[in-house]
């Protein structure tokens, strides 16, 4: 007999916080405070579910329940000498199943990295990042002058808003990585095609572009957050369009759910919605047949990170490509398992193997391998450089091939 | 122990180096400056010295040009003081002579036990303005500094050199040392602990008075790194010199 159960409760849960606020206040208080429905921490029944539904959670000495026992105990040193917290990838895993939607991943884990920040405990490779950032407004510590790079060579140019004369449709928000990944760049050049053969009036910001703050924001650095908001929004406020796009779900996350807090407010989609709208314009224009079997890659980002629930769209766009057979790897959508890249992850690498001696991007691949397909589809910037080193590390480089959707529709129009 | 720390700004690599019209120095106007990498490891050697012992950390730059952020992020990470020596012309650059004599009349006005500098830039790998500061002062010198502890009454260091070889060297104070590396890497400060450093605290500014570049090399012509006649180039695309490496290392019987 096949048992289904939801742990959700469905009517909201009235939660009454009394105030422990002394002049300081503690870090429980922190994490109360640190999003909407902190105070759902309060209603922790420590069932442990957060603890094993997380990847790196066999290798942490306090995955998320423990965090909480110790914080009620008031026994924090061992915890905040732990530098395990970083193992954590804010994959929001935890905060999908938690039976009282206590939003572990921005409050508890985030609150906690940021309390190992002020104590010096950064793991240097992300320390590099947040300096890049800070210095160049992106975490690959590029000129910023170079934003624009990617679409140098392309004709017909891609448009700069600073440049363009007139309102724009859509302002494509590119990101750090698809700006400026050498792998990534030939996904944005897939996407410039496809956004010319549907004839949409797009610009990009290039050197006013600023990195989208969602890393920096989950790592717990969120006063680097706070001044990218404050760039990316004057550099929003100065142009005329009708909406964002982005091609980076870390950036439609942090732009759609976080923005808005800090007095940003813009229409934001990820590409994979913008295009699925436009399908019965886009599917005349994909002839090339593809016969491969596919599975598709949910990023967290889009699916269970803040309920985006994007799960359907980007399966659409696949499944408009003729000849495609779309198969699914065992965990997919709300259950799917991070690339390892979220939270400050993509710069953990070294960091997390050298504690876990295991790398979740590995994990998926052979997932993928499993499930039959000969390709990953994906739909994150930071994904097909990951994968692609995923799939040479596990050797099935014979076997299964890395491509982002846009790649694969960019194709499928081609005679 | 009261320590003051020179850092030294210089170009920062993320954008491509330009030489001026002139034929003997690097076009400054696009430039960026950020802190000299051995700089900042002598800062944080000279807080963890702090930390372990007491006392004051004092950063002091010459006005070169994008140097609030280094001294702001430096009161951030736990420095005491800030000064900056404002003087005419900085902005064209300062020869290691003329800013050792800068830091000098600078450092006549400062309590110190210890100067901290980088045991070089990365700008002219010279290793200079340390040793002619510690001249100009009469101070003694120990360049290529690994470690500092604090020992009745003096310091004991200890110095690398060439082929792996590491001295223990008693010294006394005050002196200057050159760092190579600080004890740990350098700390990192969060952005909002830098904001409110802007907002709380004071960059001291001091005018420089004449400066003395009396000793400094004549640069004769700056240009790029020209192939010697040996030397095969490969051209091309990322791939096809992917592919000739590739055939070459192959050839070479470099490859398994």
């Amino acid at each position: 007999m096949l048992i289904s159960a939801t742990w959700r409760s469905t009517a909201p849960v009235e939660v009454t916080v009394t105030s422990t606020m002394t002049s300081e206040p503690t870090l429980y208080d922190e994490i109360l405070e640190a999003t909407p429905h902190g105070e759902r921490l309060n209603l922790c029944l420590q069932c442990g579910m957060c603890s094993g539904i997380c990847p790196y959670g066999f290798a942490m000495e306090f995955p998320p329940r423990s965090l909480i026992a110790a914080l009620r105990a008031e026994e924090l040193t061992s915890a905040l000498d732990s530098d395990l917290i970083w193992l954590c990838v804010s994959c929001f895993a935890c905060t999908s199943v938690c039976p009282v939607q206590i939003p572990l991943t921005t409050s508890l884990l985030t609150t906690f990295k940021a309390e190992s920040m002020l104590r010096g405990k950064v793991p240097s490779e992300l320390q590099a990042a947040l300096e890049n950032t800070r210095r160049y407004g992106n975490t690959l510590g590029e000129s910023p002058r170079r934003r624009p790079e990617w679409a140098s060579h392309l004709s017909p140019p891609v448009p700069l808003m600073a440049e363009a004369k007139e309102p724009v449709d859509v302002l494509w928000f590119v990101g750090d990585y698809a700006s400026y990944h050498p792998r990534s760049q030939v996904v944005s050049r897939a996407m410039a095609r496809l956004l010319r053969a549907l004839d949409v009036n797009f610009g990009i910001l290039g050197p006013e572009e600023n990195s989208d703050g969602d890393a920096q924001l989950l790592s717990g650095e969120k006063g680097l957050y706070e001044m990218l908001v404050l760039k990316n929004g004057k550099a929003f406020a100065k142009y005329q369009f009708k909406q964002v796009v982005t091609t980076d779900p870390h950036a439609f996350n942090v732009i759609k759910n976080e923005y808005p807090r800090a007095g940003v407010t813009v229409p934001i989609q990820h590409y994979t919605q913008f295009l699925a709208e436009r399908l019965d314009q886009l599917k005349p224009l994909l002839h090339r047949e593809l016969n491969a079997r596919v599975a598709y890659h949910d990023p967290c980002a889009l699916g269970r990170a803040n309920s985006n629930n994007i799960y359907d769209e980007p399966r659409q766009l696949l499944q408009a490509i003729p000849g495609l057979e779309l198969v699914e790897m065992a965990h997919n959508r709300a259950n799917t398992i991070c690339c390892g890249g979220g939270g400050g992850g993509n710069w953990l690498d070294g960091f997390v193997w050298e504690q876990a001696h295991a790398r979740t991007s590995e994990w998926r691949v052979e997932e993928a391998v499993r499930a039959g397909a000969e390709i990953l589809a994906v739909a994150c910037p930071y994904e097909t450089p990951r994968f692609e080193d995923a799939v040479k590390s596990t050797g099935h480089q014979e076997e299964l091939i890395v491509k982002d959707i846009a790649e694969l529709l960019s194709e499928a129009m081609r005679d | 122990m009261d320590i003051l720390v020179p850092i030294k700004l210089v170009p920062d690599l993320v954008e491509e180096l330009e030489i001026a019209a002139n034929g003997v120095a690097l076009d400054r106007r696009f430039m960026r400056l950020i802190p000299s990498e051995q700089d900042d490891h002598a800062l944080e050697e000279a807080l963890l010295l702090k930390e372990r012992h007491g006392g004051s950390v004092t950063v002091i730059t010459l006005d070169t040009g994008d140097t609030d952020d280094t001294l702001y992020t430096a009161i951030a990470k736990g420095a005491d003081r800030a000064i900056k020596v404002t003087g005419e012309s900085f902005d064209e650059g300062v020869t290691n002579h003329a800013a050792s004599s800068v830091l000098q009349a600078a450092a006549k006005d400062l309590t110190f036990d210890l100067i901290l500098t980088g045991a070089q830039a990365t700008d002219d790998l010279d290793g200079s303005t340390g040793p002619l500061l510690a001249a100009r002062l009469g101070l003694p010198f120990v360049g290529y500094v690994l470690a500092v502890s604090q020992e009745d009454g003096g310091i004991v260091v200890r110095k690398e050199y060439p082929g792996g070889l590491v001295a223990e060297m008693t010294v006394d104070l005050p002196a200057v040392l050159g760092i190579s590396a600080a004890e740990k890497p350098p700390r990192y400060v969060v952005t909002a602990k830098v904001m409110e450093a802007m907002k709380t605290a004071t960059i001291e500014e001091v005018a420089a008075g004449d400066a003395d570049a009396q000793g400094a090399a004549e640069l004769a012509r700056m240009y790029l790194p020209e192939s010697g006649e040996r030397a095969e180039m490969i051209e091309g695309g990322v791939d096809q010199v992917a592919d000739a490496l590739v055939a070459l290392f192959g050839k070479r019987g470099l490859l398994g």
